[in-house]
């Protein structure tokens, strides 16, 4: 049996029975470890190999052998890759079926928004100011989606679809989700049992029922409450579906940043005075999501890439545009390829985009382990 | 043509089933045209994306056979084909959507059937395409009928009947197959382009398509035997019967244009027609639009907009289009085809 001591012992002669050859250059630290012996040695060949094949094969579908002109007839011959598929459905697979000419409207937004968060990233500007920036960017993004005012065209929620429509669920599921998902955490520790237990249940509810059930629910069971006559905007009911899952999923990341608090903090907090409130927003709080930054952008990334459920109930998202594109009988079973691969590499940025920037959080908010 | 899990479907209908019981007919306080008036605009249940039917356009507009009908049934109302919402609805939320007052026309490719027409609270107006579900196989395999497919692999997508129909015609025969079923339309061709299937299954038109995009279409073959009938036909809330007459007498108008050679080109000459038929149909004598409550125009409009059904098949689904369908039962009945428009009298 391994006793505390016996692994305290292994990790104390660890390092001794590996000690890194400090001493050496950098050329012989990178390949000793690669050509070392001669399994490595054929071990990286074997890698390099494939690793040539794949650049290979990915530089001749993509560039040498790749249609760059022409149209749908010339993909269909072509064995490459269909640049003209880019060039006419480039539009139509980001914004979707939102008018044609009131795309800059769109693209207005997503400059936008993606200027306000790029000022919320850097900590030299988290001040309040911060927040009438946001509040002046959600009604600029209202007023220049929706339209119906300053001589815009209004454009019904049935046209909103594409990446925009992508990032508006996510982010304001997200937006939405977080300080109701906090409220459930501080609920579902709280010492009151009534609120402990209501929480429990709705948090344990709302995660055992897939979202693609809950999507269901809200936009098939819904409206048949409702009067007749009377509708509920099918976006605004998804959207409200993935604000509730969103806090479900949230409070827990949150919860398990409580629990990583001493409880000398907690008693701290009494012990000064602070009531409840003073107690979790300064004293709490601040170290409980720093902590939870991990699993909340964990949970950012899945809900990002979640939203493509919206297709069940007829909402074109990004990934349903791109689908649509290659779904033009003019060019459906051409661009198969071409479409998917768009699809991932859109996705793959952003979420790269999202996890590189919670590791530059984590550094300057000098949070880690080491 | 539909993408769903069979539990998520079963769900939709037993849920549809019981409010269209419980609410047995929804009494609503102002017609459907009052209300569409009203509002400005019709708002069209279409579906997401099918090829020739129901898809978007380089610059996102829609385009397609089931757009054209409400394209037309819009003309018909406001003389202006574009005043039209479109909410693309998938099969498991779209009868639901006609019920709720989503949508005023249901115009995605939707199978008229007993159950569908009788239990689930809608009413469908006249057959706009006569479908049925077919077999096609690779050419090298030689087979020449369907009771030839003995232990074949038969690739399908998760169709509302597609398997049922198939096991419906295979069971009495005591034929054994094995059914493949793909979440995905890109996937399921390929699968069979790539071998993975001995058969495809699935709707006719369908299978045409999936024939025109093949690299050589005449390796493949659509097997002779119809194992269903699809009646594909526009759908409308129950209880409203002058809604219904509305959608219906616009698609009759755009059959009936055909019949009398009427085009969206020639249709402005037509109005100094002698045939009696031709002018009550296209208002210039009589009083047929405001039997409707429209304008008397309401047909030429129509025809204007859209053409005739003819022109509404060859624009999107004929043989000058990549899906290249010929129009098989759906050509006049003076043709032999299953198209008729009652009188205009």
């Amino acid at each position: 049996m391994t006793t505390a001591t016996d692994i305290a012992e292994a990790q104390l002669k660890r390092p001794a029975e590996r000690r890194p050859d400090s001493g050496r250059g950098l050329l012989h630290r990178t390949f000793k470890p690669l050509i070392g012996t001669p399994v490595n040695a054929a071990v990286t060949l074997a890698c390099l190999w494939v690793l040539w094949l794949g650049i290979k094969g990915t530089y001749g579908w993509l560039i040498a052998r790749a249609v760059t002109e022409g149209g749908p007839e010339a993909c269909k011959v072509g064995q490459g890759a269909c640049w003209p598929f880019f060039e006419a459905k480039l539009r139509f697979m980001i914004f979707g079926v939102y008018p044609y000419e009131e795309h800059w409207r769109v693209l207005l937004v997503m400059v936008l928004f993606l200027g306000a968060i790029g000022i919320t990233m850097i900590p030299r500007f988290w001040t309040k100011g911060l927040l009438y920036l946001w509040g002046s960017v959600i009604i600029a993004t209202a007023v220049l989606i929706s339209g119906g005012v300053f001589g815009l065209r209004h454009v019904p929620t049935t046209q909103w679809s594409g990446l925009p429509l992508s990032f508006l669920l996510s982010a304001v599921g997200l937006a939405l989700g977080f300080p109701l998902g906090v409220v459930l955490a501080l609920a579902r520790a709280s010492q009151l049992p009534a609120i402990r237990v209501l929480a429990v249940i709705f948090i344990e509810v709302i995660r055992g029922v897939p979202l693609i059930s809950i999507l269901f629910m809200a936009s098939v069971m819904l409206p048949l409450f409702m009067p007749s006559g009377i509708t509920v905007d099918k976006l605004l009911r998804a959207q409200i579906a993935i604000v509730i899952f969103a806090a479900a999923y949230i409070a827990e990341a949150v919860r398990g940043g409580l629990q990583a608090i001493p409880r000398g903090q907690y008693e701290a907090a009494n012990a000064m005075g602070l009531h409840y409130w003073q107690a979790m927003r300064l004293i709490v709080l601040p170290q409980a999501l720093k902590v939870s930054i991990p699993p909340l952008v964990n949970i950012s990334i899945g809900f990002f890439q979640d939203t493509t459920l919206v297709t069940i109930i007829g909402l074109l998202d990004f990934l349903t545009t791109v689908r649509t594109a290659m779904q033009d009988p003019a060019w459906v079973g051409i661009a198969v390829m071409e479409g998917y691969i768009f699809a991932a590499v859109v996705y793959l940025v952003l979420s790269y985009g999202m996890g590189a920037y919670s590791r530059f959080l984590e550094r300057r908010l000098r949070l880690g382990y080491d | 043509m539909t993408q769903s899990k069979p539990f998520v479907r079963w769900l939709a209908m037993s849920l549809i089933v019981g409010t269209a019981a419980l609410s047995a007919a929804p009494a609503s306080a102002q017609s459907t045209l009052e209300t569409v008036k009203k509002r400005g605009k019709i708002l069209c249940g279409v579906a997401p994306v099918s090829p020739g039917f129901s898809f978007a356009d380089d610059k996102g507009a829609r385009k397609g056979f089931d757009v054209d009908v409400c394209r037309a049934v819009s003309a018909a109302i406001f003389g202006d084909s574009e005043k039209v919402e479109y909410v693309p609805l998938n099969t498991n939320v779209r009868f639901q959507a006609v019920q709720s007052g989503e949508v005023d026309i249901l115009s995605r490719q939707n199978t008229w059937s007993f159950s569908r027409d009788t239990s689930l609270g809608l009413d469908f107006g006249p057959v706009v395409f006569y479908d049925g579900q077919g077999l096609m196989v690779p050419t090298k395999l030689n087979v020449k009928s369907a009771s030839e497919l003995a232990d074949a692999a038969i690739c399908l997508l998760p169709g509302t009947t597609t398997l049922q129909n198939l096991e419906d015609y295979f069971r009495p025969k005591n034929i054994k197959y094995e059914a493949v079923v793909f979440e995905n339309s890109d996937e399921w061709r390929n699968a069979f382009f790539s071998g993975r299937c001995d058969a495809i299954t699935s709707d006719r038109s369908d299978l045409a398509s999936v024939r025109a995009i093949a690299n050589d279409p005449d390796q493949y073959v659509v097997l002779p035997e119809t194992i269903s009938k699809e009646p594909l036909a526009p759908t409308v809330r129950q209880g409203d019967t002058n809604w219904r007459d509305i959608v219906s007498w616009t698609v009759y108008a755009l059959i009936a244009a055909e019949e009398k050679g009427i085009t969206q080109a020639n249709v402005d000459a037509h109005l100094k027609s002698e045939d009696p038929e031709i002018q009550r149909l296209l208002g210039a004598s009589g009083d047929f639009g405001k039997m409707l409550g429209l304008d008397n125009n309401w047909s030429y409009n129509a025809i204007k907009a859209v053409g005739n059904y003819s022109e509404l098949f060859e624009r999107n689904l004929g043989p000058k289009t990549r899906l290249g369908l010929s129009r098989g039962p759906n050509t006049l009945w003076t043709e032999g085809g299953l198209l008729y428009s009652p009188p205009f009298r």
